[in-house]
């Protein structure tokens, strides 16, 4: 079967309860066009630097919106900033934006919170 | 104390303090400069260089030509104020070092006609008197016209003036009101003692004996004070441009230019910043969007006071990096890289994150021409299609270095001062060229293109394909058919302003078909709103800036609205009606067969 970089993913499960949302909602705030998403996933399968990692925007970006902040930073790194995913996301989620945001969030000297 | 008066102590504390102060800050700033900088200057500080710079002090600080050039209204008012100044004050010492009796002060020359009250004698003095009040007449007729701007600006040519702290306003009205005063305390001694030229005795003559009598040291004190005033404020207002100017015309032909970081060099070019507003009335983002507090004047405003974090962060932010305010600057200062001070991130990412690119591989492109469509040609692949058929009917061997995988340029996150990262990219991208032993890399994007033509150091030769399809016309490899279709060019910010590419297109597109003039192109083409500069600007927003540039390209009626950045082809494709192709398309489609 050809593979199109896409699989169904282990079903993943954690509480929300305990989940820290505030980055979460400070990025909804600086971000409003993102909560526009419904996760098609264009951003990931347009990605420049997926072409050469396992690096997935998307999931990185759902993550971070449920509070789950576990090396995101690293990932986040790989990013070049191209800003495809911004051009192809039929939403209009400015995700150049996001993905700023998101980095200067998990900067440790921008811990606000 | 012979040639003194108590009146002079004011002028003479604030003739003092301001030397004192500037003299201070000029060289702690040039302490700040970086090395490079600081070699720079160094090794040409007496070189020939030093002639053009004494020419653009005298053209810019004084004479004002580039404001002239681009208005003459606001260049006339820049230049009787600053030029009849600076004669005021060189015509004043020639002549008092002529006429005053007595030891010489250096405010005689200020105060002369209150230390020289003989009426002129002879030709020399008649010659010397009429010609100040001819001077004092010129700089009252800047400050008129500054009054009038600032009532109604649109009379001088400009929609929107800056709007100034409480700080400028005030060093703004004690400068205005230097000159009317000296015409009082002038006019009023000239009734006394009739030394006055063709306006002060004029003047004084209105004023009745004792009047005169009993205004004269009152004026004169005044006077004296709103000099004290204006110099004690200047080196802490925008007035500060007058000397930075002229420090920054003299590192800047020695060849300093700004560094990714805050260095002294950046501090002159803060303070050479007359906040003139010229930036204010083309930023689309004002003109288009009504967004009135990000302007390079507010940016530059903000940086130099250091005192309004969350401004400095929120004008730096908000800016489409469309080049086209450092095009307008009269100073010439170099606003995008300011910008990209403004927006540096810091070091604080210090690790090697795009390690990923490591297992790129090269490939042995010896004799064959690199191409580097760049990221957003990966969405535009018609453009990356037509220039393989240019390079295959002009019989040029190539190699699509990003055909499979897209590679940044790293422009996007040295925009977002991401500075240590985009160098991470730099270094990996160019050891990937350098590996590939090609004879000349040709791009697609104008953004790739600036940045491999101002960041990267790379050994051979990088050309936009506007460039290089001009080049394979007129060496006749490529032969293209002559059309009767029309075009309209749009000027890409990158490669127009950016990096001042406006003759090929126009060549490459004259020889394919009709070329119709809009109104805003070239150094004043239109942003397309998408440019990677904003992040902040929404969907909207960037569809009212993009909705702008399509009315002025649409406006001839093209048969195509041609364009040389695949960005700015994405921009407008769903914006019109109209046929929107990128430029190697329009030449692809009229390539003549070999056969």
């Amino acid at each position: 079967m050809a593979n199109f970089g896409f699989t169904i993913k282990k079903t993943r499960s954690f509480n929300l309860s305990q989940a820290d949302m505030r980055k979460a909602n400070k990025l909804l705030e600086e971000v409003p066009s993102y909560r526009l998403c419904i996760g098609c996933g264009g951003c990931t399968a347009t990605c420049s630097a997926r072409q050469f990692t396992d690096f997935d925007i998307r999931k990185v970006h759902n993550t971070f919106r449920r509070g789950q902040y576990d090396k995101l930073s690293e990932e986040l790194r790989k990013c070049m900033l191209c800003g495809k995913c911004t051009l192809v996301c039929p939403r209009g989620v400015n995700l150049r934006s996001l993905i700023i945001n998101m980095r200067q969030l998990l900067t440790p000297s921008n811990e606000t919170f | 104390m012979a040639n003194f008066h108590p009146f002079v102590v004011p002028f003479v504390l604030g003739a003092i303090a301001l030397f004192v102060i500037c003299g201070y800050k000029f060289v702690r700033w040039i302490k700040q400069f970086d090395r490079k900088q600081q070699a720079l200057i160094k090794k040409n500080m007496f070189s020939t260089r030093i002639l053009p710079a004494i020419w653009e002090m005298f053209s810019e600080c004084l004479l004002h030509l580039r404001i002239t050039k681009k208005n003459w209204r606001l260049g006339y008012m820049h230049r009787s104020i600053a030029f009849g100044w600076f004669l005021l004050i060189v015509v004043g010492a020639i002549e008092s070092r002529i006429g005053i009796k007595g030891p010489f002060h250096f405010w005689c020359a200020i105060f002369y006609r209150f230390f020289h009250h003989n009426p002129p004698a002879n030709g020399t003095e008649v010659f010397f008197t009429q010609l100040m009040d001819l001077l004092l007449l010129y700089v009252l007729s800047g400050i008129f016209l500054a009054f009038v701007k600032k009532i109604h600006s649109r009379i001088l040519g400009m929609k929107r003036t800056t709007q100034h702290t409480l700080m400028d306003t005030t060093v703004k009205v004690a400068l205005w009101s230097i000159f009317p005063l000296r015409l009082l305390s002038e006019s009023v001694t000239a009734r006394l003692y009739a030394n006055g030229g063709f306006l002060t005795q004029t003047i004084g003559d209105l004023f009745s004996r004792p009047v005169a009598d009993f205004l004269e040291l009152p004026f004169w004190s005044l006077y004296s004070l709103a000099l004290c005033i204006f110099f004690l404020m200047l080196p802490f207002t925008r007035y500060m441009h007058i000397f930075a100017e002229v420090f920054l015309i003299y590192f800047r032909k020695l060849g300093l230019r700004d560094s990714v970081k805050m260095t002294g060099y950046t501090k002159y070019e803060l303070s050479a910043c007359s906040r003139c507003g010229m930036c204010i009335d083309r930023c689309p983002l004002y003109n288009t969007l009504d967004i009135k507090d990000v302007q390079s004047v507010y940016l530059l405003r903000n940086l130099r006071n250091l005192e309004h974090h969350q401004d400095i962060l929120a004008a730096g932010k908000n800016c489409l990096m469309c080049h086209q305010c450092a095009e307008d600057c009269p100073v010439d200062i170099d606003l995008m890289s300011i910008r990209r001070i403004s927006r540096d991130k810091g070091d604080t990412d210090m690790s090697d994150n795009y390690r990923y690119l490591d297992k790129v591989k090269g490939f042995n492109a010896i004799g064959r021409v690199a191409y580097f469509g760049g990221c957003m040609t990966q969405l535009t692949p018609t453009i990356s299609e037509s220039m393989k058929t240019i390079f295959d009917a002009a019989g040029v061997k190539y190699w699509h270095l990003d055909g499979e995988r897209a590679i940044c340029c790293g422009r996007p996150l040295i925009q977002q001062g991401f500075n240590k990262q985009a160098a991470d990219l730099r270094r990996k991208i160019t050891e990937l060229i350098g590996s590939c032993n090609a004879t000349a890399l040709v791009t697609s994007c104008p953004i790739c293109y600036n940045t491999f033509t101002h960041e990267y150091h790379l050994t051979i030769p990088v050309y936009h394909h506007t460039e290089y399809i001009d080049m394979l016309i007129k060496s006749g490899k490529l032969s293209v058919r002559q059309s009767d279709s029309t075009f309209t060019f749009h000027d890409p910010c990158d490669l127009g302003r950016g990096s001042g590419i406006y003759k090929q297109p126009r060549e490459v597109l004259k020889a394919v078909g009709q070329l119709k003039k809009i109104s805003a192109e070239k150094e004043n083409s239109l942003c397309c709103g998408m440019n990677l500069g904003n992040t902040v600007l929404s969907l909207d927003q960037q569809t009212q800036l993009r909705n702008k540039a399509l009315s002025v390209l649409t406006e001839p009626n093209p048969d195509v609205v041609v364009t040389a950045c695949p960005m700015c082809k994405k921009a407008f494709r769903h914006g019109t009606e109209a046929n929107v192709k990128d430029i190697a398309e329009v030449v692809a489609s009229s390539v003549q067969n070999e056969e």
